[in-house]
C-alpha cells in the first residue's frame, strides 16, 4: 500500500485542485478505495482495512470484494465508472456482510486512455451493526464525520427514553391506585357510591339482567348511640366482612352511606333465590358482634328491584324503586326483605 | 433546575451516604415527595434547599460537596452513561476539553430542556487551560471540577485543577494538563452501550 492516490504525479494531479500530499485520502476519507482501471483495489483506507483484518485487500477485483445492491449493475469496471457521482449500496461479499454506503469519482485517464476511481464508502445507518461486528474507536472516523454524534444522540435519546419510560411505570402504578382508592369505601374497603354508580351503569349499557338490592342495617343508630362511634365503625366493617362472605365474587356490594348499602347481582333474576339470600343475610347479621366487652347488636331490612321489570332500565329509576321497597320492609317491622312492585304487578 | 440535576444531588446522597441520610435531607428540605423524577422541572429554590440540608447534615463546605457530586457523576457504576456520553466528545483529554464550549448544546440536543451554563474554554500554553462558567448555577464550577477530575482519571491524563472563583457570576476554572497519557485510562468502546 503506498497511497498512491498522492504525489505530484498522482492519478490527482492536475486541474484546478493541487495536488494531495501522500496520505491525505487516508485522513480525509478513511474508508475509501483506490482502483485501478481492471477494477482491482490498489489502495484501502486505514478503517476499512480493520473491517478486514486477516485479509490483503489490496491486489484484489473490487467485485470479489462487494455486492453493489443498488443500482443493479453489469459487471465490469466500465458499469461502475457510469455510476460516478451518484449513491451506491454496497454489501461485502464474506461475513460479517455489513452494508455500505458509497460513491465513486473516476481518475484521470491513464496514457492508454483508462480510468481508475476512488470510491468513498460509510457505514450509514448501519453504523450501529458496523459496531458489534468490528472493533471501532473515535479516530477511525474522520473528524468531520458525524458517525460519532450521531452515535452519541443515539445513546443519549436512549437513555432518556428510559428515564421517559420509568416516569410513566411510576405513574401508572400511581394512577391504579389513586383510581382504586377513588372508588373504595376506606372505613369498610367495600366500594363507594362511585364505583357502584359505575357498574350499575355498565350493566344497563350491556343490557345484563341483574338484581340491585338495597340494604339499610336496622338498630345501628342504638348501637352508635349506646357504644360510641369507634363501634359503629366496628359493626360497619363486620357487616362489610359478612356481605361480601354471603355473595358471589361477581356481586357488587357498595357502602353508599352511613349503614346504607345496594349490592348487584348481574345474570341473577329468580326471586326464590334472591329471598334465600336476604334471609341468609338477617340471620347472619342478627348475630351479635362483639367490640370489647359490649354487645352489638343490628339487622337488616332490605328491598330489591329486578331488571326484569323494566323496558329500559334506567340507574335512578331502579335505586328509588328498590329504596320504595326498603320503605315497605321497614314499615312491615324491620329485619324484613321485599321485592319491588310494578305497576302492572300492583293493580 | 431541571429534574436530571435534582435527582443527580439526590442519587449522589442516596449512592454515597445511604438512604437514611436521603430521607433527613429530603424532610429538612421539605420536598414535596420522597424522591426527584428525572425528567420533570421544579423551582430552583427546591435544589438550594436540599444542598443546604446536605451541607448541614454532613458539615461539607458547599464547594466539596458539588465537587463530589461531579465526581459522582462520571465514576460511579450507576452513571456508566454519562461517562460513556462524555466520552464521545473525544479520543484524547485535551479533545475532551476542548468540546466543552460544546456541551450545553450538546446536553440541550439530548435533552431539550436541559439548560446548563454556557462555558468557554480558553488555552494558555504549556498545557494550561482557563475555563468559564456563565452564571445561572451557581456552584455549577466546582460540580464541573468533579466532572474534569474524574474524565481526566478516565482517558489517563494527569491534571491539577483550581477554582479561580466568581466575579460577577462567572466562575473560573484553572487546568493544568501536567500529562497527557500519565495511565492507561478507561477503555472506551463505541458500540459498547450501557442502555
Amino acid at each position: 500500500m503506498t497511497g498512491r492516490e498522492g504525489g505530484a504525479k498522482g492519478p490527482l494531479a492536475g486541474g484546478l485542485v493541487p495536488a494531495l500530499p501522500q496520505g491525505s485520502l487516508d485522513v480525509l476519507c478513511p474508508m475509501h478505495l483506490v482502483l485501478d482501471a481492471a477494477g482491482q483495489v490498489v489502495h484501502a483506507g486505514p478503517t476499512l482495512r480493520r473491517l478486514r483484518p486477516g485479509q490483503v485487500l489490496t491486489g484484489r477485483p473490487f467485485e470479489d470484494l462487494f455486492e453493489v445492491q443498488r443500482p443493479q449493475l453489469p459487471a465490469g469496471m466500465a458499469a461502475l465508472l457510469d455510476q460516478a457521482g451518484t449513491r451506491l449500496h454496497l454489501r461485502l461479499r464474506d461475513h460479517p456482510r455489513t452494508g455500505l454506503k458509497a460513491v465513486l469519482v473516476p481518475l484521470a485517464p491513464d496514457d492508454a486512455g483508462r480510468r481508475g476511481a476512488v470510491v468513498n464508502l460509510s457505514f450509514g445507518i448501519s453504523i450501529d451493526e458496523a459496531l458489534r461486528d468490528y472493533s471501532l474507536h473515535s479516530n477511525d472516523f474522520a473528524p468531520t464525520d458525524l458517525a460519532i454524534e450521531m452515535l452519541y444522540l443515539t445513546e443519549a435519546k436512549l437513555a432518556v427514553l428510559d428515564s421517559w419510560k420509568d416516569l410513566n411505570q411510576r405513574l401508572q402504578g400511581a394512577k391504579i391506585a389513586a383510581e382504586e382508592q377513588a372508588y373504595t369505601d376506606t372505613l369498610t374497603g367495600l366500594k363507594n357510591r362511585r364505583a357502584m354508580d359505575h357498574v350499575l351503569a355498565r350493566l344497563i349499557r350491556a343490557g345484563e339482567p341483574f338484581a340491585l338490592m338495597h340494604l339499610d342495617l336496622d338498630w345501628f343508630k342504638a348501637v352508635n348511640d349506646s357504644h360510641g362511634h369507634a363501634a359503629g365503625d366496628h359493626v360497619l366493617q363486620h357487616v362489610a366482612r359478612a356481605l361480601v362472605d354471603e355473595t358471589r365474587g361477581e356481586d357488587t356490594v357498595a357502602r353508599i352511606g352511613g349503614d346504607e348499602f345496594v349490592l348487584l347481582f348481574p345474570h341473577l333474576l329468580r326471586r326464590a333465590r334472591i329471598e334465600e339470600i336476604a334471609q341468609r343475610l338477617i340471620a347472619r347479621l342478627e348475630k351479635p358482634i362483639l367490640f370489647g366487652t359490649a354487645v352489638c347488636r343490628v339487622s337488616c331490612s332490605m328491598g330489591t328491584t329486578l331488571s326484569s321489570f323494566y323496558a329500559a332500565p334506567r340507574a335512578d329509576v331502579m335505586l328509588a324503586d328498590a329504596d320504595a321497597a326498603l320503605y315497605a320492609s321497614k314499615k312491615m317491622g324491620r329485619a324484613q326483605h321485599c321485592f319491588f312492585r310494578p305497576r302492572a304487578e300492583a293493580g | 433546575m431541571h429534574g436530571l440535576i435534582n435527582r443527580s444531588i439526590e442519587c449522589f446522597l442516596r449512592d454515597t451516604y445511604g438512604v437514611g441520610l436521603w430521607a433527613d435531607v429530603a424532610l429538612r428540605a421539605d420536598l414535596p415527595g420522597t424522591s426527584f423524577e428525572a425528567m420533570l422541572s421544579y423551582e430552583d429554590a427546591l435544589t438550594w434547599r436540599v444542598l443546604e440540608a446536605a451541607e448541614a447534615l454532613l458539615k461539607k463546605p458547599r464547594a466539596v460537596l458539588l465537587e463530589d457530586v461531579g465526581t459522582y457523576l462520571v465514576s460511579h457504576a450507576n452513571n456508566e452513561g454519562l461517562r460513556r456520553l462524555l466520552r464521545f466528545a473525544g479520543v484524547g483529554y485535551e479533545d475532551f476539553l476542548h468540546s466543552l464550549d460544546d456541551l450545553p448544546d450538546r446536553a440541550r440536543l439530548a435533552v431539550g430542556d436541559l439548560m446548563i451554563p454556557p462555558l468557554e474554554l480558553s488555552q494558555q500554553g504549556d498545557g494550561r487551560f482557563v475555563l468559564r462558567c456563565g452564571p445561572g448555577m451557581p456552584g455549577f464550577g466546582h460540580a464541573l471540577i468533579g466532572v474534569l477530575r474524574a474524565m481526566a482519571d478516565d482517558y489517563g491524563a494527569l491534571v491539577m485543577l483550581d477554582h479561580l472563583g466568581s466575579r460577577r457570576g462567572i466562575e473560573t476554572i484553572e487546568i493544568r494538563l501536567v500529562e497527557r497519557a500519565f495511565t492507561e485510562g478507561r477503555e472506551f468502546e463505541l458500540g459498547a452501550r450501557t442502555g
